[in-house]
């Protein structure tokens, strides 16, 4: 058939079954939002197309599904930079596409032209500029193939208005082909067998789970591996859902921020199986601090995380899911439970000590209390998004993530003001679960403008937002590091934000105490409308544990 | 580790843009690159692409596993430099306004086996083809008698005997 390029954009997403678009108009693509009014595709206009890519990305990792996000050349393209970056680090499969000014034009500094595609080349698991008509369809194809296909990433396809414009005769059953693409195959038996036997020898082994559990959506895999082995689960930010909190064998987060009970056992493992991580800072601290007498077994579906950032005895490339099968059908005959009693109860006595002290320490309407609270009112399928820095820790530390996909958070690039949009971009993929975004004052503000959003197109998401009028997490480290002294971090107290939602027309609530925080929250899951809740909290209080910058897990400020 | 001159053999995709993909990765993941040389291959559609990384073995084997993971790259290899044919190609402009002088240039690309391609009444070119140390040692003497210019097209590279570059998936191989 001969089509426009922008109709044979809209046919071809069409064709990847995407349903929904996030983005904004511009100029260099105009042609593509005439094509969009005939496509039956539902467009989210957004306020700012940084927000466009978060929701993408949420909507990604609510459901596993490539989300697709589009923005005019220019400044459109660059504020999509921090959201691709985002979704880079964490291996999100974002589908992003960018007008660009025409052909002829390209190179000549025309009106908002910026060479997105020199620009997102380290961000983008690939990026392409088309430049015919007649390359669309392929170029779509490939982009999804790649974007969801091995370790996930987003992928940038740059239109040239004028390519847009042209008619091709267009074909839309040919294959992808691409030569330098290997998928990972089957993971190596021999390296499976090494496994194999470190594992069933271990007398202390311990299951590090990362967001490639997630990815590859092998959470029951893990589960069965982990009972199996009565191993303790930790997991990495990413990998937080992955294992179920409530679970027996469950400890949490490990890491900068982890769980007491998860940063010391951890430590006294013979054998540590690390599954679908990267070994990233964050996690391991000081890496030769990091489980510097145990045997590692990494598995990861990249063989470039193999040994980037930490040496291990044994490495196999492949799918968390596929690793995790392979391993437990060779275990299953000649494992003996018995061995693991004297580690179990070493893992039980532990979470008890934890679990008690920190009973001790829930008064009134600090963080923990309102995030064990809203675990408590919150369906065990609820989403949660959350922004960057003490919201955050706050909520890995102490809202139970109780299964997959339930919690999503920016790991890898740490972006304050992803949150709130990828909340929306969660509540499109899963309208039928609440989603909320944990929220700090200081994120919150950065991507507030999709309040606009969240009522115009009528996507009710509910923002609990920690309000200490700081930059939390950065006051933190000044008063912990930085002999107390504040630079740049006092917020004051605005806006108000009750009336900043009410302005948008959401609803704004303000709660003082744990009652009124539990009455708003409900009141917002029964009503349906995006709602912020305001919970001013003490400005000086600390995200603990934390294990100070340069140090090994063993040095843990503790509560 | 020490540190050495590694040669890594690749094919890449023969289109725009490739490689800005590939050097901006060297770049950002901070990798000591001392020469790339690219060139069509007897395929339209792949280049190859030879690149000379100085560093340890660590380096090495982490340069092919981010060349592997980048899709516009085909394959990869570290070369085994016994059992690899290495050249370079200069271009060496030395001043020689006198007889004696041009005799003597002239004698010295005669040694290197080199060619003189260009003499004008104060200068000579002189092409030198070989391992980047013949290279090195050709650059020396030509600055006792007043070197002007060099172009050199940084090492390239093929292994003896029948195995190709193509012939299997093999990445990093030690010894």
């Amino acid at each position: 058939m001969t089509i426009s390029g922008a109709r044979c954009l809209m046919k071809a997403l069409t064709h990847q079954k995407v349903s929904t678009i996030f983005g904004l108009p511009g100029g260099q693509i105009m042609p593509v939002y005439d094509a969009l009014l005939d496509s039956g595709i539902r467009h989210i206009l957004v306020r700012h197309e940084q927000s466009a890519v978060h929701m993408a990305d949420g909507y990604a990792r609510a459901s596993g599904r490539p989300g697709v996000c589009m923005a005019t050349s220019g400044p459109g393209a660059t504020n999509l930079v921090t959201g691709i970056a985002t979704a880079y680090m964490d291996s999100s499969p974002v589908v992003a596409v960018t007008g660009q000014v025409p052909r002829p034009q390209i190179g000549t500094d025309a009106f908002q032209e910026a060479d997105i595609v020199g620009i997102t080349t380290p961000i983008t698991k690939y990026n392409f500029q088309v430049r015919r008509a007649a390359e669309i369809p392929g170029t779509v194809k490939t982009a999804f193939h790649i974007a969801t296909t091995g370790r996930p990433g987003p992928v940038l396809i740059d239109i040239p208005k004028d390519v847009q414009i042209e008619t091709a005769e267009v074909e839309f059953s040919e294959p992808v082909r691409i030569r330098g693409y290997r998928l990972t195959g089957d993971p190596d038996s021999t390296e499976v067998e090494k496994a194999v036997e470190l594992l069933s020898d271990a007398e202390r082994p311990f299951i590090l789970a990362g967001g490639g559990v997630r990815i590859s959506n092998a959470c029951e895999e893990l589960r069965m591996l982990a009972e199996l082995l009565c191993a303790p689960v930790g997991s990495t930010l990413m990998g937080k859902g992955c294992f179920p909190e409530d679970h027996p064998l469950s400890l949490g987060m490990v890491g900068m921020h982890g769980k007491t009970e998860a940063n010391r056992l951890i430590l006294e493992a013979d054998v540590l199986f690390a599954i679908g991580v990267r070994f990233s800072d964050r996690t391991i601290c000081k890496v030769d601090k990091f489980c510097p007498k145990a045997k590692i077994v990494h598995a990861d579906i990249d063989s470039a995380e193999i040994e980037k950032n930490k040496e291990v005895d044994v490495s196999i490339v492949g799918d968390a899911s596929k690793v995790m099968c392979a391993i437990r059908s060779r275990l299953v005959h000649r494992f003996r439970k018995e061995k693991r009693s004297e580690w179990h109860t070493r893992v039980e006595q532990l979470k008890e000590v934890v679990r008690e002290k920190n009973n001790n320490h829930e008064d009134g309407l600090a963080p923990p209390a309102i995030l064990k609270k809203m675990r408590k009112i919150l369906p065990a399928n609820a989403i949660v998004t959350t922004e960057v820095g003490q919201n955050q820790m706050w909520a890995a530390l102490h809202f139970s993530a109780l299964g997959p996909r339930t919690f999503i958070t920016s790991g890898g690039l740490g972006t304050m003001g992803f949150g709130f949009p990828a909340a929306i971009g969660a509540k499109i993929a899963r309208p039928d679960v609440p989603v909320v975004d944990i929220a700090g004052d200081g994120s919150f503000i950065m991507t507030e403008n999709s309040l606009a959003t969240s009522v115009s197109e009528q996507i009710p998401v509910i923002v609990v937002i920690l309000n200490n009028r700081m930059l939390g997490m950065v006051a933190q480290w000044q008063r912990q590091f930085f002999n107390g002294r504040y630079s740049a971090v006092e917020l004051g107290n605005v806006p108000d934000f009750v009336k900043l939602a009410q302005a948008y027309g959401a609803e704004g609530l303000r709660a003082q105490s744990l009652e009124e925080f539990t009455s708003a929250l409900e009141n917002a899951l029964k009503n349906g409308v995006t709602t912020v809740i305001d919970v001013p909290i003490s400005p000086e209080e600390n995200v603990l544990p934390i294990v100070p910058p340069g140090n090994g897990l063993e040095q843990v400020l503790e509560v | 580790m020490t540190e050495q001159a590694f040669i890594v053999g690749t094919v890449v995709a023969n289109k725009p843009g490739v490689l800005h993909k590939i050097s901006n990765m060297f770049r950002r993941r901070s990798f000591n690159i001392e020469s790339i040389s690219v060139g069509p291959t007897e395929e339209k559609e792949l280049a190859r692409m030879t690149i000379t990384l100085l560093g340890n073995e660590w380096a090495a084997r982490q340069l092919v596993k981010q060349l592997e993971k980048l899709i516009d790259v085909v394959s990869v290899t570290v070369l085994d430099q016994k059992k690899t044919v290495l050249r370079e190609l200069a271009l060496v402009k030395i001043v020689a306004a006198d007889s004696k002088t041009r005799s003597d240039v002239i004698d010295w690309a005669n040694i290197f086996r080199g060619q003189v391609v260009d003499a004008s009444p104060e200068s000579i070119i002189v092409e030198v083809t070989g391992t980047p140390d013949k290279i090195d040692a050709f650059i020396e003497l030509a600055k006792g008698v007043g070197l002007k210019e060099t172009s050199r097209t940084g090492v390239t590279a093929l292994e003896r005997g029948p195995r190709t570059i193509n012939s299997e998936k093999r990445g990093y191989q030690n010894g």
